[in-house]
């Protein structure tokens, strides 16, 4: 097991340093050069050797390289042109919002389809079977934003339930020791605050959790469908095993598998479908501020903020790698 | 109206039958307004208000964006202020004031018995403590990123660290005695005493903005970093409210200050939170989880009244205008400028993309400004008019690259990509080929029309003060890049009638300056609107300033 | 996002043979889902080919009178209404067709064009080539695909080129993985063993055998990318990176837009945004149920 997890671990080096090189050269390859992208269009020619000078891009790219990485091993980011304020700061206050939202959505997508595509595959051929694939196909095409639109006017417009701006009620008097405002609310006593947060989590945690939920329902539908016609289920159906058994013990453990795998594949996804979800619902998350950043070309933050998330996408399936080997001892050789 | 989140008091637990693992807690009574009835009285006297943004700083003397300066306007004051509703000068920490008949020398007369949020006293010393502040900046400070309001009104610092800028306006301040001001010129002025009611000019605590430094700047001068804590944590003024605390991107909150010399506060808290977007501002106070909100999206109007909510107009001090910049051959043809202002419909574009109340701009200053009067030349929409100016122009088959920002709404220009298409339509019917370029407003769209990189742009201005120097001087009283053009006729008007003191003489040389501007064409001014504001319908006492000046302090809640 | 990434659920290889086609057709024919699709597809193209013809009025011209207030809804004459500039609304979905339809075929091509170019270089050579490549390939796939596609735009700055290419990159590894998954399984396959025995060149085995039997794969992942690439190229409008013309109709710009007008016209951004749901799901049904015709596996 040890091996299988340093094996892995060796796997991701190559991987991130030349992720790393990407993200530099790409800043060096932004029209204009890194310079002119601090600077935006009042880059003046003293200005651009100014900024040079002060940030050594006057000495060879490799030398440059190593003194970035340097950088960002310890911590130094740059600094938001935009805010003004060190990008791992920014990071840092930004990203446990969006922790709290993808969690969100993920338990939204596992809590709804799982049940969803275990009774789709148990009622094969029924109506709730074809429904519930052809709502998953729905799902999968429905674009965050239009799909958060009409979240938006449907609940908050028409029926006035449900908050879509924000975290948290400003009125709500919350202690913020850890940025989790949900958890938050319950380690500080202030269950009003927890549940108000949660409130604000809700129409922006469907939203992201949509298309996740689609390709749960998929993955599980197929899944059970695949564990129901093994030979073992037979067996314990011709057994006399009662069904309830032979459901929990055998399909729902077996058919599960698979699942796992697709939760720390939607990382990414929920990465991404964050940076659109909180545009939308005005959620001051890390999607939100990356969005920001686009429209303002602050590129210290878009190279910061992507690396960050390749770091972590990497590191979750390698997680949940090393738990599906857990699990199943065969991958380990594998 | 329903409200969520609030005093849960009537908390019902939702759990949706689609989700399975969330229960939430959501739409709790239907209280009509937000504070009240809450359990809490203290929750009935904060009044939540949705910004747009976070502030950049709370140091006045650093901040020029509207947000930052909402703020400081409730913890700051100026020496002059301006009157409620309006662009008068009046009273502020000073009580009166004398002008030397040469306008070289003001003398204020400061209030007694004012103290500072730290227990600090305010004095002359203090007054003058804060001038030679802003005189003597050096390095960083000087650009125009970050001391901009200084740079504008007094030209120039003690030492001046780069050529753009000029000899300053500043010629020293003295403290007659605890209670005198005396503040000298090097050059008469008209102006500076309209201008010292700028927000920038917010007199600060001296011991606090030595004790959190406030004047360390590091960073490039185009990305400038405070490293200080004045402006972000330990903003210190006389004004009706402290600072309280600030987690950026979630909240700013204001205490009252029961210390003050005036009339106080009538609320105990404002809380100010960020929502960017005008649909969802307007949404968070239909929904009754904000008070009020600056900026109202025209089309956000109707549902807003419609739930109930009072709709606050500031009165238009402000203009939108289609600007060239004659660095081209192109734009230099005075036909083609003058086809371009008959080729285009401003009537519709003001209809289709302002609220009602706003009019088609015919100068480059509101008519509501003293010494605007219509006896100049006006380009009427005339497609055949512009197709005959440009066969006499001798330009053939004229294109036109016009810059648009995205990222931005002003009252002047609520939609600028929307103004953008309608104007392209516009002017492609009257035979011009338009070639479209964008970039974010701030800071690349700003940059590329001051530096005048754009032939054709869309920019506007909201009044400062109430003078026409603040509108007419700052677009054309010497050459800039922006416009790049020189037309000395233009510059001298202008300048004559910063410095002369004499106001009728003043009125004329400003009607003189519009006419001359009208003729020239330098750009088409179009539009000039009102903007508005949103409030629940138990606020009261909110008097917007349309310099966004507005003093909160007068607001209640009932 | 990255649906594509979590959708390359490799094809089995396929033996290839005129009986497989006329099989797979005629599987597809009986498929309502296919059917479904194929109709989906079809009248997005035909709206796409057609819209000058369709069109009832100008897309970039206000054809009646609008304020912020008042902003007509459908009508007889405007059946999806005025848009907030005045413009016909039914117009410039019609027209929206057909950017969609430029955009997602230039960036589906682009990125077909790199992935395969990349995926044959790996398959055919193998050893360090391949190990390079799929480097490569990894470190692309683990940035999540809206942020690397956001990042490729930024850039090359702003205009619809930009985004085409941006999608085209965040395709490129998918098709590589396919591709070469497919043609290693391939060169281990009975007949290339046999044509090898035999001495056909490794050239022709490569190009006449191994390509044209990986291909089947690439076709339904290409169906499935075209709907992602729609959805994409309507994402990245909504966060601003798209023309830099703001009259082009284009469905994810319209859509951003006028969110503005929630409680004005909310109908103003349900038009485009079902369009892009039409389109994106028609070519979605088609490649899953042309993925299911043409795997045995998935006959169930």
């Amino acid at each position: 097991m040890l091996r299988f997890v340093v094996r892995r671990l060796a796997l991701l080096v190559p991987i991130l340093v030349g992720l790393s090189i990407l993200l530099f050269l790409w800043v060096r390859a932004l029209p204009g050069g890194p310079a002119e992208a601090l600077l935006g269009e009042r880059a003046t020619p003293e200005a651009v050797e100014r900024v040079q000078r002060l940030y050594g891009l006057d000495r060879p790219w490799y030398e440059q390289y190593l003194r970035w990485v340097g950088n960002v091993l310890r911590g130094d980011l740059g600094v938001s042109t935009r805010t003004q304020h060190p990008v791992l700061e920014e990071l840092l206050r930004t990203f446990p919002a969006t922790v709290e939202l993808a969690l969100t959505a993920m338990i939204f997508a596992v809590g709804v389809g799982v049940p969803l595509g275990y009774f789709a595959a148990r009622r094969h051929g029924t109506w709730l079977d074809h429904a519930s694939v052809a709502g998953s196909l729905f799902g999968i095409t429905i674009p965050v934003f239009f799909l958060g639109y009409m979240l938006k006017f449907a609940f908050a417009e028409k029926l006035g339930i449900l908050p879509t701006a924000g975290r948290q009620d400003p009125l709500m008097d919350a202690e913020h020791p850890t940025g989790f405002y949900v958890l938050d609310g319950l380690v500080t006593g202030n269950p009003e605050a927890a549940l108000d947060a949660l409130a604000h989590l809700i129409l922006p945690g469907i939203a992201l959790g949509t298309i996740p939920l689609a390709i749960v329902v998929r993955i599980t539908r197929a899944s059970v469908l695949d564990v129901l016609h093994e030979d073992y289920v037979r067996t314990a159906e011709a057994k006399g095993l009662r069904p309830a058994t032979i459901r929990g013990r055998h399909v729902l453990r077996n058919a599960l598998l698979p699942v796992v795998t697709i939760v720390g594949l939607q990382v990414g996804l929920l990465l991404g479908g964050a940076v659109l979800t909180e545009t939308v619902f005005a959620f001051p998350g890390f999607g939100k501020f990356m969005a920001d950043s686009i429209t303002a070309r602050d590129y210290a933050v878009l190279q910061g903020f992507i690396l960050f998330t390749a770091v972590i996408f990497v590191l979750v399936n390698l997680l949940v790698d090393i738990a599906y080997g857990l699990i199943d001892p065969r991958v380990r050789t594998a | 109206m329903r409200r969520y989140g609030m005093p849960l008091r009537r908390t019902m637990a939702v759990t949706a039958g689609l989700v399975l693992v969330l229960s939430a807690a959501a739409c709790g009574g239907d209280e009509e307004t937000p504070g009240t009835g809450g359990t809490e009285a203290a929750r009935g006297s904060t009044l939540i208000f949705a910004s747009s943004a976070d502030p950049a700083i709370l140091d006045p003397a650093f901040h020029s964006d509207g947000e930052s300066s909402r703020v400081t306007n409730q913890i700051f004051e100026t020496l002059v202020a301006t009157e409620e509703g309006g662009t008068d000068v009046v009273a502020g920490l000073a009580e009166s004031w004398e002008v030397s008949e040469d306008a070289r020398t003001y003398t204020f007369k400061l209030r007694q018995g004012v103290k500072f949020h730290d227990g600090e006293p305010f004095n002359a010393a203090a007054v003058c403590a804060n001038f030679e502040r802003w005189y003597n900046f050096t390095g960083l400070a000087q650009s125009d990123s970050v001391s901009y309001y200084w740079v504008t009104v007094f030209r120039g610092f003690a030492k001046n660290e780069a050529d753009t800028l000029g000899k300053s306006l500043y010629g020293g301040c003295t403290a007659k005695d605890d209670g005198t001001v005396e503040l000298k010129l090097t050059e008469p002025s008209a102006v500076v005493l309209s201008a010292l009611t700028l927000s920038s000019f917010g007199i600060a605590s001296p011991k606090a903005l030595k004790d959190y430094k406030a004047d360390e700047v590091s960073g490039t001068a185009e990305s400038p970093q405070f490293t200080g804590t004045f402006g972000t944590e330990h903003p210190v003024g006389t004004g009706p409210f402290k600072f309280g605390s600030w987690t950026r991107g979630d909240k700013l909150e204001l205490v009252r200050n029961d210390e003050y010399w005036g009339e106080k506060a009538k609320l105990s808290k404002i809380i100010f939170q960020p929502i960017e977007k005008a649909a969802d501002r307007a949404q968070a106070l239909r929904a009754g989880s904000v008070h009020a909100f600056d900026y109202a999206d025209p089309a956000d109007l109707e549902s807003l009244k419609s739930a109930g909510a009072q709709v606050l107009e500031r009165a238009p001090f402000n203009m939108g205008y289609l600007g060239f910049s004659q660095r081209t051959d192109i734009m230099k043809n005075q036909k083609i400028r003058q086809a371009i202002a008959h080729a285009i419909n401003r009537e519709n574009v003001v209809k289709t993309k302002y609220a009602a109340g706003a009019k088609v701009a015919n100068a480059f200053m509101p008519d509501s400004l003293w010494s605007y009067s219509e006896d100049f030349t006006k380009y009427d929409y005339n497609v055949d008019k512009a197709k005959q100016l440009i066969a006499e122009s001798g330009v053939s088959n004229p294109t036109l690259e016009f810059c648009y920002p995205s990222g931005v709404s002003r009252a002047y220009m609520v939609d600028p990509a929307g103004n953008f298409q309608l104007m392209k339509a516009d002017l492609e019917a009257a035979g011009f080929k338009v070639t479209p370029k964008t970039s974010p407003w701030s800071p690349d769209y700003l940059n590329s029309t001051q530096a005048g990189d754009c032939p054709l742009f869309l920019l506007g201005w909201n009044g400062d003060f109430g003078d026409p120097d603040n509108f007419l001087g700052t677009f054309f009283q010497s050459f800039s890049n922006q416009w790049s053009f020189r037309n000395e006729e233009i510059f001298k008007t202008l300048s004559d009638a910063e410095k002369e003191p004499d106001q009728a003489k003043r009125e004329a040389l400003y009607k003189q300056a519009n006419t001359l501007i009208a003729d020239f064409v330098p750009g088409v001014p179009y539009a000039q609107s009102p903007s508005f504001s949103a409030a629940a319908k138990n606020v009261q006492g909110w008097v917007p300033s349309p310099v966004l000046n507005d003093k909160l302090a007068s607001i209640s809640l009932n | 996002m990255s649906l594509s990434q979590a959708e390359t659920v490799a094809v089995a290889p396929e033996e290839t043979g005129g009986s497989l086609g006329r099989d797979a057709w005629r599987r597809l024919r009986r498929n309502p889902v296919a059917i479904a699709g194929a109709l989906l597809v079809t009248l997005f193209v035909v709206v796409a080919l057609l819209a000058p013809w369709l069109a009832p009025y100008p897309p970039d011209k206000p054809v009646g009178q609008v304020t912020p207030v008042s902003i007509p809804g459908p009508s007889a004459e405007h059946w999806f209404g005025l848009d907030d500039l005045g413009r016909d609304e039914f117009t410039r979905v019609l027209w929206g067709a057909r950017w969609s339809l430029v955009i997602g075929v230039v960036s589906l091509l682009l990125g077909m064009a790199g992935g395969l170019l990349l995926g044959l270089l790996a398959g055919a050579f193998g050893g360090w080539v391949d190990g390079v490549v799929m480097r490569v390939v990894d470190m692309m796939l683990s940035v999540p695909g809206l942020l690397f596609a956001i990042g490729v735009a930024a850039m090359l700055g702003s205009g619809l080129d930009a985004v085409m290419i941006a999608i085209a990159v965040v395709n490129m590894p998918i098709f590589a993985r396919l591709l070469r998954g497919q043609m290693l399984a391939q060169r281990r396959s009975d007949y290339v063993l046999a044509a090898t025995s035999v001495g056909v060149r490794r050239r022709r085995i490569v190009l006449g055998h191994i390509l044209p039997n990986s291909l089947t794969p690439v076709i339904v992942q290409g169906t499935l990318t075209l709907a992602t690439a729609i959805v994409d190229a309507a994402g990245l409008a909504f966060l601003g990176l798209s023309s830099n013309d703001p009259s082009i109709p284009e469905w994810g710009r319209m859509l951003a837009d006028t969110q503005r007008y929630l409680s004005s016209a909310p109908l103003l951004a349900v038009f485009p945004g079902l369009a892009i749901v039409i389109a994106a799901l028609g070519f979605t049904l088609l490649g899953e149920s042309l993925r299911e015709a043409l795997d045995p596996k998935y006959r169930r």
